[in-house]
């Protein structure tokens, strides 16, 4: 019993590790492969262009949302003119990066493991290897370089869009001055918070990406499938690393910023 | 080499994810004063409390600058409050700053007015007529003990510094 | 002459699963080398430790006089000059045709970029699939697929290529036209094979020189003729049941393409 726990453990750490030296790896590829341009156009596509509609949709119902409750909450104190400073701050600081994260995980992050999964499966990593290519530059630089560019603008996207919702909500349906609501916006927000925002969204987006690249590219490590189980269970496992990681980053960043 | 369809979604894309970050930053995120040259007066108060770095200052309900820095006088154990107010806005050196609350439980900020002398206040100089913040708790604890006195709130105590 | 390839005493486990032991052999340059030898005798994963794709628990590779080991300019060199062709072709399925020819000489060379295109275009060209460079791998048929991973593999002009299985789930009339393939552009370009299957009669009409390797022992290498007339218990009884198998199998792929 103790002995397995220590295995598991040890087996653990050396992920950490191995984790570790994938991710230099692909950051050391940059220097390694060409062509970079033209996959990290690909890969931007893949983030940004794919992923718009659902991080729109998300932020605005964040946004709406968002403008809903905290309409009913202040309305009990009496300072309705708040819902501005209410929606930006809680939208820039936590929801726009953390939120934006987990869409693009579900979405990007996913079909990353499982394309890279696919192609350790159909030997295409091994036959690059034959070939002389740097695998980490050509196939995990460019996702990680496009997620440090994507993760800010998709986040930025993501508040504004949910600042727009929570006006929708405050001044159209439920009659507060959209002035009061806006200035109340410009108000609250200041450099530290964007700094903070996108902070998070750069942070978030190399991390997840790196996780969701790593459990694809060895999902031929799987303990306990292989073959096209194996893709499904390392895609998994690639969503839920990222969701608990971008929650756990989420709270160490935001204790250096507070 | 001919553009492709991704190319040009991926411009758009990026294109527009610059806007918002830049309307974010520069916009929302920047402060109140958006554009154009401003300079620095000091203020001392006695009582600087809940007032915020990054808080407004208002001169006639419209926003004119913001209070850069607060800090403590280790001489007398006073507030200066370092204000940023547009250039464009003079002010006569017998001006009074306020420190005051947006309704009861808003933000602090702090509400100049304009005084009559001929002679503006130059940059780096310190506005001698301040206003104290009110201190909310004290003031509920008076009225509740019944010891409020009526004829001069305790609110309006000027200070005029040495 | 010095061999192009030089194989001393590899052997290879997986966890207490001995796959092979204690298999040597060399390859002259220029020469079309084939391994026989029943499914499941550890063909496939001798050939991926020779290519470098897994590494050999114990023994010696030399190509051109290097040993492959620890050295990574060596394996780097050795990677350059070499081409594997994969018994699953590994085509890269987001690519077209021609990417996916063009793809090494872009990554590896220095070429430019009308220089790949046309060196790419070339390679599709010799094995007859020029009119489809803007395909995606999965709309071409096995059999083209099969020549789409061969023209990747010699566009880079390898001295060496190692196919693994190339006519794995190929029917017959496939079968003979891969090996003459192989042979025709052994002969055009000039490289040197090393071939796994175990179709015997293609191989040894092809082959200059022919291995056997059974439970995990290199137990025969002669030239094909040496391998007919031989009268070693293992080769006949894998040139008989190697004949039936043949037999069975072009039965079961027949009636099921």
């Amino acid at each position: 019993m103790i002995g397995a726990l220590g295995q598991e453990v040890v087996w653990g750490v050396s992920r950490l590790g191995d984790f570790s030296r994938f991710v230099a790896a692909s950051l050391l590829g940059a220097f390694r492969t060409r062509r970079l341009m033209r996959r990290w156009g690909r890969a931007i596509y893949e983030q940004g262009v794919l992923c718009l509609p659902v991080v729109v949709i998300v932020g605005l119902f964040t946004g709406l949302v968002l403008g809903l409750q905290g309409y009913h909450v202040l309305s009990r104190f009496g300072s309705e003119g708040l819902l501005g400073s209410l929606v930006s701050l809680s939208l820039v600081r936590e929801m726009a990066p953390v939120l934006a994260a987990l869409m693009l995980v579900g979405q990007a992050g996913s079909a990353l493991a499982a394309e890279l999964g696919t192609q350790r499966n159909s030997e295409q990593i091994v036959a690059l290897q034959t070939m002389g290519i740097d695998t980490h530059g050509f196939l995990v630089t460019p996702r990680l370089l496009a997620a440090l560019v994507v993760f800010p603008l998709q986040t930025a996207l993501f508040a504004l869009i949910g600042l727009v919702g929570g006006s929708l909500s405050g001044s159209w349906l439920l009659g507060l001055d959209s002035g009061v609501y806006w200035s109340a916006v410009e108000r609250s927000l200041e450099p530290g918070d964007m700094r903070e925002c996108f902070s998070k969204a750069a942070a978030f987006g190399v991390l997840t990406m790196a996780i969701c690249a790593y459990q694809g590219y060895h999902a031929d490590r799987c303990r306990t499938a292989t073959g096209a189980q194996a893709v499904s269970r390392s895609t998994t496992l690639a969503v839920v690393y990222s969701s608990v990681v971008v929650l756990a980053v989420d709270y160490a960043i935001t204790s250096f910023f507070v | 080499m001919k553009p492709t369809r991704t190319d040009t979604l991926v411009g758009s894309f990026v294109l527009v994810g610059l806007v918002a970050v830049a309307y974010l930053a520069l916009h929302l995120g920047a402060g109140n004063l958006p554009s154009g040259d401003t300079y620095l007066i000091e203020a001392r108060f006695s009582n600087a409390g809940g007032l915020n770095r990054g808080a407004s200052v208002l001169l006639a309900g419209v926003i004119v600058g913001r209070v850069e820095d607060i800090r403590l006088d280790p001489g007398d154990f006073s507030a200066i409050a370092t204000l940023r107010v547009r250039s464009n806005v003079h002010l006569p050196t017998d001006s009074m700053a306020s420190i005051r609350t947006s309704g009861l439980i808003g933000d602090r900020f702090i509400s100049l007015a304009p005084g009559a002398e001929a002679d503006n206040l130059t940059p780096g100089s310190r506005i001698v007529l301040t206003e104290s913040a009110v201190d909310l708790e004290s003031l509920i604890g008076k009225m509740a003990f019944g010891s409020v006195d009526k004829e001069t709130p305790p609110n309006e105590t000027q200070e005029s510094p040495q | 002459m010095k061999p192009l390839l030089d194989v001393r005493d590899l052997s290879k486990a997986f966890g207490s699963q001995q796959i092979f032991s204690g298999v040597s052999l060399s390859v002259p340059r220029g020469q079309i080398f084939t391994i026989l030898g029943p499914s499941g005798a550890g063909k496939s994963v001798f050939l991926k430790c020779v290519a470098g794709v897994l590494m050999a628990d114990g023994g010696e590779i030399r190509f051109d006089g290097r040993v492959l080991g620890r050295d990574r300019t060596a394996l780097a060199d050795f990677r350059r000059r070499c081409s594997f062709l994969f018994q699953s072709n590994a085509l890269f399925d987001s690519l077209t045709a021609l990417e996916n020819v063009a793809l090494p000489l872009e990554q590896t060379t220095h070429s430019s970029r009308r220089e790949t295109r046309v060196r790419a275009m070339e390679a599709l060209g010799q094995l007859d699939i020029g009119g489809f460079a803007d395909r995606y791998p999965a709309q071409l048929s096995g059999g083209m697929q099969k020549r789409l991973a061969l023209a990747r593999a010699i566009v880079t002009r390898p001295e060496m290529v190692f196919f693994d299985e190339p006519t794995a789930g190929l029917d017959p009339l496939r079968r003979n036209k891969v090996f003459a393939m192989i042979a025709r552009y052994q002969h055009r370009i000039g490289f040197t094979a090393m071939i796994v299957t175990h179709d015997v009669p293609e191989a040894l009409v092809t082959s200059d020189h022919v291995a056997l390797l059974e439970n995990g022992r290199l137990c025969f290498s002669g030239t094909p003729v040496e391998f007919s007339a031989s009268a070693d218990p293992l080769v006949t009884a894998f040139r008989d049941s190697a004949d039936a198998l043949g037999r069975a199998l072009r039965e079961i792929r027949v009636s099921d393409p």
